[in-house]
């Protein structure tokens, strides 16, 4: 090849080249290409009445959220076909509603994560008008503070429940009573918790009862020094864990082949294992428990608002809110659903607080985002990203 | 050359490997036909159930199709783009060449989770919304290179005077690719394809960052493991897809055979 | 009718040869067009995205609202120098590594040799087809069937209970992880070490012989640098892949690796892409490094 054509592909070459660098500066000019971020209000012009199905609904849910038990007969009435979206953690869950575009319709967000997707304006007010079984919730999920801001709803609640010990009934004697057993290196090696940063808190929540001096109140509003305490226990934790269960099907997985006998858990677990006739059980100990309760919110993106609006009318009613809580293992918000609970499963309203008296609600810790200004005139509060930092060297 | 104890000990590893790269395999296989859901060894009963739940499973179904997608669009992609670029590097001397076949190595050479945050921050950077198509530039930039390696060591093997030859026997551009230069090629192209559509069609790593709300098989059946409600059905398709991919791999054997890599020279 | 077909294909032909003719004296077209479009593919989309990964490494992002902001600095880099943590998972990662890949270097080159030099044809189609297969089963399968066998129930614990040996608690340990990763990565040693292996002609080990060396000189001086290449290009996959990966350390593993820390912060954990890319210029580095090395081994001839 002559030099002349060496020389004119070269060149070709180099066009090419820089023709990408200077795209890539345009783009670098043009700014970051996050969206833009409207805090909170999307203002109040919300929908008087529930159109006609779009024929599509995609979720982003808890595992075991979305069963074919009610979301088949939900598909066949309104013709809306479901697709879901499983998220392990509710940091999963923002990072999905943050990135999906209006790939996602509705996402089932706990308190932590629902506060970060209003303010974040990736999901829209609800009208509560439109679901008939609101007023039938109970009161303190009505308006909870981490979904309705201003009196503006941006969800509807579903359910709520514990985070419990969940303990194997024939390798853990006798039957443990206090989250100390966690921290025990007795069980050294037979240990797992969830992936989570907002396990702090649970921390937190033990050393409350442990360490009554450092004068934790709430296992989310940490000062510095509380934080530091309960990070500190969390690393002595680590040599004792089997593994950290970042999917529920780890910790069934763990506690199935025996390689793990003790952990945190979710009333889920404890209802899959037993079920496959795992001796385990599970309960909430003496310091008390952390807990989650969870709305359905829609994306401020959604393309299919009248099939989101119909899937929480469906999930708010008795029957689907018994069938829910009784295969997860939650309480539902609707308080009618306690009898039908009884008809499929005795005693299994009782079993999970259906009935239970205000008090015990507010007996759990729900989650919620740790943020810097914790309210009451404390600034001085750890916030969430240090969580999350502080997670990563507590797995090490 | 070797002595006899030594071509024992030899033969012996060798099947001390095979017997290692398939016991998991076997496991696999047999865990398909567990009764039931807790996951202990031994296996206590055999049943045919969870192939027939497999069979009548629309989300699995849904995620074949859309790997099977994905792995043909890629494979395309991959010959066209890798073809061209095999025969440039390997015909011509320019600027930048050096530069260029290193540039195009990267995408297997590099870990798949750079690729992955790669392709998915630039995504989000344009306001690309996540759909098949994301999924089949990501999956096209390692199959290109694997298409791109096959014909390059073939035309590496082949001498420029056949092209030359054609020429003068009065051939133009078009009618000499058709008649010699991808006669020469064909065998590479359909192991290189072969290959490219294995790795596509298996990704999980680059994929998980470049799908949206799509599930290819992998991601399927990685939310399956995570459900743990009904893992033997899971092993069912595996064992499906084991199965079915025993014809490719046995053809591409045999064109490599024909080719010269299984015989010697 | 031939004739007429003939006539009919006329203008086509004419108009291609045209074509053709105006690349041939314009190489530099020819070469744009052949060139053009997987550059363009490449350049404008992977290579540019790296680019804009590797310059997100330099930005932050806003706690507040979740959005990246263009301050440019180096607090990301600051905060991995500073923190142990991620030297440790940095070095657990590189670690492991480099322990499978020279595991499977060890099980990888006898096994090739056997199927290059000594099985007979048959016997070397059927050995290739047993490596390739596993290779095109699911690598998610594959990876839980290793955990359904080290789990505390499993196949291996019923193994050696069977032979009176001890239950072994392996499972989500880094052995579980070493065990896994270089079986995972087995047949991408295989081959290319086969592949080198292979094109060594009978003649040289021949002349080797007649120049008076023994078995094991041979083998020393003229087998292993000519098989190096293909051993060289092993190892870069089974490197890399251990590098990035980030599925196998949730599956059977209970450390971070560096691809971990890398996904938690893009899909898990929270979108904080400059940390993430920040991190993953440890890999990128290590690679970038490994792969100039590896050219200079010649390991591209043989990938």
């Amino acid at each position: 090849m002559t030099k002349q054509h060496k020389r004119a592909l070269g060149r070709s070459a180099i066009a090419v080249l820089v023709g990408t660098l200077a795209i890539l500066a345009a783009g670098c000019g043009g700014g970051g290409g996050s969206k833009a971020s409207e805090t909170t209000t999307k203002g109040p012009t919300l929908p008087t009445s529930i159109g006609k199905g779009e024929g599509k609904l995609s979720l982003v849910a808890w595992e075991g959220y979305t069963q074919p038990e009610w979301v088949k007969p939900f598909e066949k009435q309104t013709g809306c076909k479901v697709t879901s979206k499983y998220a392990g953690s509710s940091d999963e869950m923002v990072t999905l509603m943050r990135q999906g575009g209006s790939q996602y319709d509705m996402v089932s967000a706990s308190g932590d994560a629902s506060v970060r997707l209003i303010k974040g304006g990736d999901v829209q007010a609800m009208n509560p008008k439109l679901i008939p079984d609101f007023p039938n919730f109970i009161d303190a999920l009505k308006s909870p503070p981490h979904n309705t801001i201003d009196g503006v709803h941006y969800g509807i609640s579903l359910q709520w429940g514990p985070n419990t010990l969940l303990y194997n009934t024939q390798k853990v004697k006798p039957a443990p009573t206090s989250w100390s057993t966690l921290y025990d290196s007795k069980y050294k090696g037979q240990i797992t918790i969830p992936d989570n940063p907002i396990q702090i808190a649970d921390a937190a929540l033990y050393l409350a009862k442990a360490q009554p001096d450092l004068k934790i109140t709430d296992p989310y509003e940490l000062n510095q020094k509380q934080f530091d305490a309960a990070v500190k226990l969390l690393k002595q934790q680590r040599p004792l864990l089997k593994k950290h269960w970042s999917l529920a099907s780890d910790e069934i997985d763990l506690f199935k082949n025996g390689d793990a006998t003790l952990g945190a858990s979710w009333p889920y677990q404890t209802n899959t294992l037993q079920a496959d006739k795992v001796p385990v059980k599970d309960l909430v100990p003496k310091e008390g428990a952390t807990g989650w309760a969870d709305t359905w919110m829609l994306s401020s993106k959604s393309k299919h608002p009248n099939c989101a609006y119909m899937w929480v009318k469906w999930v708010s009613t008795p029957k689907v809110q018994a069938q829910q809580a009784i295969y997860f293992g939650e309480t539902p918000a609707n308080t009618k659903a306690c009898a039908i609970m009884d008809q499929l499963s005795p005693g299994s309203c009782k079993q999970y607080h259906a009935d239970a008296p205000a008090s015990y609600f507010d007996s759990i810790k729900f989650w919620k985002t740790p943020l810097a200004d914790c309210g009451n005139g404390k600034t001085d509060c750890v916030d969430y990203n240090q969580w999350q930092q502080a997670w990563t060297e507590i797995k090490g | 050359m070797e002595g006899r104890l030594g071509r024992a000990g030899l033969a012996l590893w060798a099947l001390g490997v095979v017997l290692f790269l398939w016991l998991p395999l076997a496991i696999i296989l047999v865990y398909a036909f567990n009764t039931s859901n807790i996951q202990s060894w031994p296996i206590p009963g055999f049943t045919l159930r969870w192939f027939r739940v497999a069979w009548n499973d629309a989300e699995a179904r849904d995620a074949l199709l859309l790997s099977l997608k994905a792995a043909f669009a890629a494979t395309a992609i991959a010959l066209v783009l890798g073809t061209m670029a095999a025969v440039a590097i390997s015909r011509f001397r320019f600027f930048g060449r050096e530069i260029f076949s290193f540039l195009l190595v990267l995408p297997i050479a590099l870990p798949g989770v750079i690729t992955g945050i790669a392709l998915s921050s630039f995504y989000t950077f344009w306001g690309v919304q996540f759909s098949l198509w994301t999924i089949v530039i990501g999956h096209s930039t390692f199959c290109v290179v694997i298409v791109y390696n096959n014909v390059l060591a073939r035309l590496r093997r082949t001498s420029p005077s056949i092209i030359e030859a054609s020429m003068d026997l009065g051939a133009d551009g078009w009618q000499t690719f058709r008649f010699v230069t991808f006669p020469v090629l064909s065998t590479a192209l359909v192991s290189g394809a072969l290959l490219a559509f294995a790795l596509s069609f298996d990704e999980v790593i680059v994929t998980l960052f470049t799908a949206g709300a799509q599930n290819t098989l992998p991601i399927w059946i990685l939310g399956k493991i995570r459900l743990g409600q009904q893992l033997p059905e899971v092993n069912a398709v595996v064992f499906f897809v084991i199965v079915l991919t025993v014809i490719p791999v046995v053809i591409s054997q045999r064109l490599t055979q024909e080719s010269g890599i299984l015989r010697r020279e | 009718m031939a004739a007429r077909a003939e006539e009919a294909g006329r203008p086509t032909r004419a108009a291609r040869r045209r074509l053709s003719g105006v690349f041939w004296r314009r190489p530099w077209l020819r070469g744009l067009s052949q060139l053009g479009p997987p550059a363009g593919l490449f350049l404008a989309i992977y290579i540019a995205a790296i680019a804009v990964l590797f310059v997100s490494a330099f930005w932050t992002l806003d706690p507040l609202s979740g959005e990246i902001v263009h301050d440019w600095g180096l607090q990301n880099f600051k905060t991995l120098w500073n923190e142990h943590t991620y030297w440790r998972i940095a070095g657990r990662t590189i670690g492991i590594a480099a322990a499978v890949t020279v595991t499977d270097i060890v099980i990888a080159f006898p096994f090739a040799y056997f199927m290059a030099r000594l099985a007979s044809p048959r016997l070397r189609t059927v050995l290739f087809v047993l490596v390739l297969l596993p290779l095109w089963s699911s690598y998610l399968a594959r990876i839980y069937a290793w955990r359904l066998i080290l789990s505390n129930d499993g196949a291996l614990n019923w193994g050696l209970g069977g032979l009176g040996l001890p239950h072994q608690h392996i499972a989500y340990t880094n052995w579980a992880m070493w065990i896994v990763f270089s079986y995972i990565w087995l047949p991408f040693m295989i081959l290319p070490v086969y592949a080198a292996l292979e094109r060594i002609p009978d003649s040289l080990i021949e002349a080797s012989r007649d120049l008076g060396a023994r078995n094991w000189t041979t083998f020393r001086r003229v087998i292993l640098p000519l098989a190096l290449p293909g051993v060289v290009a092993g190892t870069i996959f089974t490197f890399s892949l251990t590098l990035g990966d980030y599925i196998t350390p949730i599956l059977v593993g209970n450390t971070q690796f560096i691809g971990n820390v890398v996904y938690r912060n893009v899909l898990g954990l929270s979108y904080n892409l400059p940390f993430a890319a920040a991190y993953a210029m440890v890999p990128l580095a290590v690679m970038g490094v490994y792969l100039i090395l590896a050219r200079r081994a010649g390991a591209f001839e043989a990938l």
